[in-house]
């Protein structure tokens, strides 16, 4: 019954997205009294499809194996978590978490967006609207979740192994919310462009939610990352899989979008490619979407392989796409440019930055999509691997950070490059110093770590000298820099920080490419071995039932260089349902660095034990929640809350005595 | 039952995970061990997704990094064995696509989208540039002499 009710529910929901499309698209002059239905109907699409998802949410942790998708994707035994995790772990449901996504983001405007100017307000939540059409659409027409089994299995075939993982909870709502985010400003470039009215407030309205997608997607691609570090059994943390591209491009994109949305908020400039640069953020999300459920990649995130779906999506997608380029095309002339300023200025430091950062939008967009472009015309098949990635990626990061930490020191208008550099001596020296001095500790074995050594610290304390001199900080008393320090804006703060994380997560890449080490080797319990300082010793071996699992323990005694010691267990699991193998790596951490440790497959007797030392690796992902929580800093910013004025709240009549 | 049981065997022997680089692979000489492990990083392991055969656990990638290391041992030099593996499977094993005919566009498309960037911003400030403010309407160059004269006066 209740997956009846949630089915229902969809179409409900579908229904009204196509309507409130129409409506805010076609009569958006309208003006208030169509605002206020226009909210209306975003909440409840919202409510509407929250149902649905519960109904879904509920068959799996029930275990109705009436429900074909349960049956597929979900087995009595697996713990809770696993269960609700389950319901976006596979194509149709994952569908549905994503339209859920995207009816919040529209209710949250519809909720927040009280102040905005009615017609931009109609004009946003038609769009938002005619995207939860197009994907509502798509889920009830060929993805259907809501099927139901006429004779019901008592078991269900279980969730692949990999996904059984906290990861798979945390991982694709972060990332939705981050991709589907960027549709909110998407919608408002549209807004815009229909409109034709495009001001300063239009990008005070749109960086909070480009900052709030920015977020998500930033906190889930570092999740997914270490998820798949620590789970893939090989300590890999970034592979330039396609669809970990797919990911990574709208957030070069987003991270693009940020600065020149800055710029046009305070100087009323790069309107036309803020626009643009909106418009392209969410397409490379819905391409991403595409490139992973449309079966073209085959990966461990693509659920279902079915060109028919494939087709559909791709349809939408030229639609849509295709369809907000066209009216960039015409409308673009329209919007007027303003905010005189000289090269070397903030202004032009922020369209260096949007220029590396597009291009390397490009080169990635490029490198994932040319061997498919390859296959389809010449027949000739390439493979685009991370030799080619890593290559061309950081060949267009090294100036991008080469410059940075001069951008957040220069005037708006005109600034002085020169006092700039004065400003950035203490920090220069401090990189050249440490990178001497740990190349010549660490030992240089690739001739392009000191360069990478060298961009991170520059980019590290590059960054903070900005708050430095501000505070003033040893040229009067401490008392009063903490003082100054407490006092300045929070936008300081918040682009200080995030650049500082930028820098750590450079190094903590720098390091582990250049500094990693590595054992292979076969033990048998009560053997030892060696790596980097550390003996790790094998104690015991055994058999295990897990819950839905069967596996093959091995337990380990690390005592570290300096002498402390730490008992760790390593697995290999089999999974009953599926047969499926897994390894489940034993990781102790050392400050930031980390003992990554496999037990492998049985050799002639004995067990071949895999062992990494990842000097600094945490760094990776520590610079990436810096980076989040000073965006999440920025967003507390006073500036960004007011938007624009309120309108002056109507007279209570008072009543007469 | 005798077929059904191969069958089984054969799935369970493809399920059996043997992870990357096993001991009984290495080399005795670290130096072209070093090698092997330079040159598997580029190999694409042809039945996996998106992995090199250095961190590969099919049977395939096993196959491929002890052909690689019998290459090496024979005496052939880096090249020679990728070219070896080239020969045999196709530009496909390589994770860095050769410059060619195929690839000429790959290789330049990021240098090429800076150039049109740069040349763009050049363009755009060009055009941004030429209105020049429009001079002062005589209304206000008479209020602006004015309020210079009042100036001079009271100084």
């Amino acid at each position: 019954m209740s997956i009846e009710l949630g089915h229902f529910a969809l179409i409900l929901a579908f229904a009204i997205a196509v309507v409130s499309a129409f409506g805010g698209l076609v009569l958006w002059r309208r003006g208030q009294r169509l605002a206020n239905v226009m909210s209306h109907a975003a909440i409840l699409q919202f409510v509407l499809v929250a149902v649905a998802f519960a109904a879904l949410v509920h068959a799996f942790v029930v275990s109705d194996f009436s429900l074909l998708l349960a049956v597929n994707n979900s087995h009595s035994l697996k713990p809770l978590i696993f269960k609700i995790s389950g319901v976006w772990g596979n194509h149709e449901g994952s569908l549905v978490l994503w339209i859920l996504i995207l009816v919040l983001f529209g209710a949250l405007v519809a909720a927040f967006g009280r102040r905005l100017p009615a017609d931009l307000l109609n004009l946003v939540i038609g769009t938002q609207s005619l995207l939860t059409a197009a994907f509502a659409g798509f889920t009830l027409f060929t993805s259907n979740p809501f099927l139901r089994v006429a004779n019901p299995p008592l078991e269900g075939g279980d969730l692949n192994p990999i996904l059984q993982d906290i990861g798979l909870a945390i991982h694709p709502p972060l990332l939705y919310a981050g991709y589907v985010g960027f549709s909110i400003c998407f919608s408002f470039a549209i807004a815009a462009l229909i409109s034709g009215r495009i001001d300063q407030a239009w990008a005070r309205w749109v960086r909070p939610w480009t900052m709030l997608s920015w977020i998500f997607l930033t906190l889930g691609i570092a999740m997914g990352s270490y998820w798949a570090y620590y789970e893939l059994g090989w300590g890999g943390w970034w592979f330039w899989d396609p669809v970990e591209n797919a990911s990574f491009m709208p957030w070069l994109s987003g991270t693009a979008l940020l600065h020149s949305a800055l710029v046009m908020e305070k100087r009323n400039a790069l309107k036309i490619w803020t626009v643009f640069l909106s418009i392209i953020t969410f397409s490379l999300s819905l391409l991403g979407t595409f490139l992973v459920r449309s079966g073209i990649l085959t990966s461990v995130h693509t659920f279902a392989s079915d060109p028919a779906r494939g087709l559909v999506i791709l349809a939408i997608l030229a639609i849509l796409i295709g369809g907000a380029f066209t009216l960039f095309a015409i409308r673009a002339g329209a919007l007027r440019q303003g905010g005189l300023f000289a090269p070397i200025s903030r202004e032009g430091a922020l369209i260096l930055n949007n220029l590396f950062l597009a291009t390397a939008v490009g080169a990635v967009l490029v490198g994932t999509l040319y061997p498919l472009v390859l296959d389809a015309i010449a027949g000739t098949s390439i493979s685009v691997g991370a030799p080619f990635f890593n290559f061309t990626f950081s060949a267009l990061m090294a100036p991008l950070l080469l410059v940075l930490p001069f951008g957040p020191l220069l005037a708006w208008k005109r600034g002085d490059l020169v006092a700039a550099g004065q400003r950035l001596v203490a920090a220069a020296a401090l990189a050249v110093f440490l990178t001497i001095l740990i190349s010549a500790l660490g030992g240089v074995s690739i001739s392009m770590v000191p360069i990478g050594l060298l961009l991170g610290f520059w980019v590290s304390f590059g960054s903070i000298a900005e708050l430095i001199e501000r505070s003033r900080l040893g040229r009067i008393p401490l008392r009063e820099s903490l003082r100054r320090l407490a006092g300045l804006p929070r936008s300081i703060w918040s682009t200080a920080i995030g650049h500082l994380g930028l820098g750590i997560t450079v190094l903590g890449i720098v390091s582990v490419s250049a500094w990693e080490t590595e054992r292979v080797t076969t033990l048998n319990p009560g053997e030892t071995t060696e790596l980097s300082g550390y003996t790790i010793a094998f104690d015991t071996f055994e058999k295990v039932p897990g819950p839905n699992y069967v596996a093959e323990t091995g337990y380990f005694t690390v005592t570290a260089p300096g002498g402390s010691v730490e008992k760790l267990e390593a697995e290999r699991r089999i999974y009953v349902a599926s047969g499926m193998p897994t390894t489940e790596a034993a990781i102790q951490t050392y400050g930031f660095s980390q003992l990554y440790l496999q037990l492998g497959e049985p050799l002639e007797d004995t067990h071949v034990i895999r062992v990494w030392h990842k000097p600094y690796i945490l760094l990776i992902w520590l610079g990436a929640l810096v980076m989040a929580g000073a965006g999440m800093l920025s967003l507390t910013d006073r500036r960004l809350r007011v938007g624009a004025p309120r309108p002056a709240a109507r007279a209570i009549p008072e009543p007469a005595e | 039952m005798k077929r059904i049981l191969a069958a089984l065997a054969l799935v369970f022997v493809m399920l059996t995970p043997a992870l990357a680089v096993s001991p009984d692979e290495v080399l005795d000489d670290p130096q072209l061990e070093q090698r092997a492990r330079d040159i598997s990083a580029g190999l694409r392991c042809l039945v996996c997704q998106n992995q090199s055969i250095d961190d590969s656990d099919a049977d395939l990638a096993r196959d491929l990094r002890i052909l690689v290391r019998e290459r090496l041992v024979e005496g052939d030099s880096n090249d020679e064995v990728e070219q070896y593996l080239v020969d045999r499977y196709g530009e496909f094993v390589l994770l860095n696509p050769r410059l060619s005919a195929n690839t000429i566009v790959l290789w330049v498309a990021a240098p090429l989208l800076l150039a049109i960037g740069l040349i763009g911003i050049f363009v755009a400030r060009r055009r941004q540039a030429t209105p020049t403010p429009a001079g002062l309407t005589p209304e206000e160059a008479a209020a602006l002499a004015a309020l210079e004269d009042d100036t001079d006066k009271r100084s």
